[in-house]
């Protein structure tokens, strides 16, 4: 079993007073609490708050925290015999074990046996994020998922295990969106129902095309002469390369719009795909070129300031 | 041991579920569910039909409250404030999402 030190954790002296260790972990909580963060590991940073405050809040687990002794953080330990015998009427493998499954089980975890009637408890819901690529949700995909969660079996006593799951994602998977995987979490216990998996999905970015829900966009670059005049280009969509015909005086920032081109909706039928039209102009021109740039120039009436003409009339008479 | 999964749902899509389901999934009582609906931190589909019935987005509105109130221990108006204000980021961002999308890239 690994330790860690739960005082710095929450970055409190090891005799910090019950109201000093709440205080440290609420400003703890708002900064990474991932519901509310947007910082970096946010997740796993709160995790180990979390699980520190869980111990250190309750006089008898930090009593038995204390106990264990001085490690180093990430230092292999076992608690000695003595702290067992007197702390926990558990039998743990503590090879298998979390720090954090220890002294959720201490004092009566999910799985303690009470005096009394067994009373019926729903498993652990389970959470986790799929990463998938663009293509995958657009024909559907397969991943393979691996989850370090505490279980209890039987009679009782917790163990860390890895539940591995090959999840087929369905067609119509977007950014931000969950699936829920019914009675595949944590195992009920006492007749309770197991608990459900949540997914959550996330797509991983496209050097080509940006998504917004199932609607993709592209930058469609064109030169100033093809769009001026006009052209036909061989545009990428995720279903393979459509002809797209430009009409002759497209302008810059224009959406052409292909409709059902963009990814497969869950409930049937396909978002769209946009193309964003770009006027790209060539940094490098050779003389024959800048000639007709020039030719251009001197013949072309086109005035594309032309809307500023009245605010700087005004601006040249309050002078 | 691998697992063969076959049945995933898209939350969204799932079908109306009551009181008691929407507390089991949530691990709030319904009780609790009573009080947060109360306040307007959970809406069931129809305001005014009893009993209440929600739409499956209720079940991460109501996951959510739950964290809430474990990991802030908030009380009722405190999950409602901070739902509504998680829904508006929420919605902000997924505006700024679609306006970032529209932009264009730099093009070399």
């Amino acid at each position: 079993m690994k330790y860690k030190d739960y005082y710095a954790i929450l970055g409190v002296q090891k005799n910090a007073a019950a109201d000093e260790i709440k205080a440290a972990y609420r400003k703890l909580a708002r900064k990474y609490h991932p519901d509310v963060s947007k910082e970096k590991d946010a997740e796993a940073k709160f995790k180990d708050v979390a699980e520190a405050y869980q111990t250190l809040k309750d006089p008898e687990k930090r009593a038995a925290y204390d106990q264990l002794g001085s490690y180093q953080p990430g230092q292999d330990f076992r608690p000695s015999p003595e702290w067992q015998q007197h702390f926990s009427d558990r039998h743990f493998s503590f090879d298998d074990l979390d720090l954090s499954d220890l002294f959720e089980a201490f004092g009566g975890g999910p799985g303690a046996r009470r005096r009394g009637e067994p009373r019926p408890l729903r498993g652990q819901d389970y959470e986790a994020t799929a990463h998938i690529t663009l293509d995958q949700a657009h024909r559907g995909a397969e991943v393979d998922l691996d989850l370090s969660v505490p279980e209890y079996d039987e009679r009782g006593f917790v163990q860390r295990v890895t539940r591995s799951f090959k999840a087929r994602i369905p067609k119509g998977a977007t950014d931000a969106q969950r699936l829920r995987v019914p009675g595949k979490g944590g195992k009920g216990l006492n007749g309770g129902a197991d608990g459900d998996l949540y997914l959550n999905i996330v797509l991983e970015p496209h050097p080509l095309f940006r998504v917004n829900g199932h609607d993709l966009y592209i930058d469609l670059p064109l030169s100033p002469w093809e769009a001026v005049l006009g052209t036909e280009v061989d545009l990428p969509t995720l279903s393979g390369p459509v002809r797209l015909k430009v009409k002759p005086g497209t302008h810059a920032g224009q959406h052409l719009r292909l409709g059902k081109r963009g990814l497969p909706r869950p409930k049937g039928g396909e978002g769209d795909l946009y193309a964003i039209v770009q006027i790209v102009v060539p940094t490098v021109v050779g003389d024959a070129e800048r000639a007709l740039y020039r030719d251009l120039a001197e013949r072309s009436t086109f005035n594309p300031r032309a809307h500023y003409a009245q605010e700087l009339a005004n601006a040249t008479r309050t002078d | 041991m691998r697992l063969e999964l076959t049945e995933l749902y898209w939350l969204e899509e799932e079908r109306e579920l009551t009181l008691a389901e929407l507390a089991e999934l949530s691990g709030f009582s319904e009780e609790e569910l009573r009080a947060l609906k109360a306040c307007g931190a959970i809406a069931p589909v129809d305001p005014e039909a009893e009993p209440p019935r929600f739409d499956a987005r209720s079940i991460v509105a109501a996951r959510t409250a739950h964290r809430l109130l474990v990991d802030f221990e908030l009380d009722t108006q405190g999950i409602a404030v901070a739902l509504a204000l998680l829904e508006r980021i929420g919605s902000l961002e997924a505006e700024l999402r679609e306006v970032r999308a529209q932009l264009p890239r730099r093009i070399r």
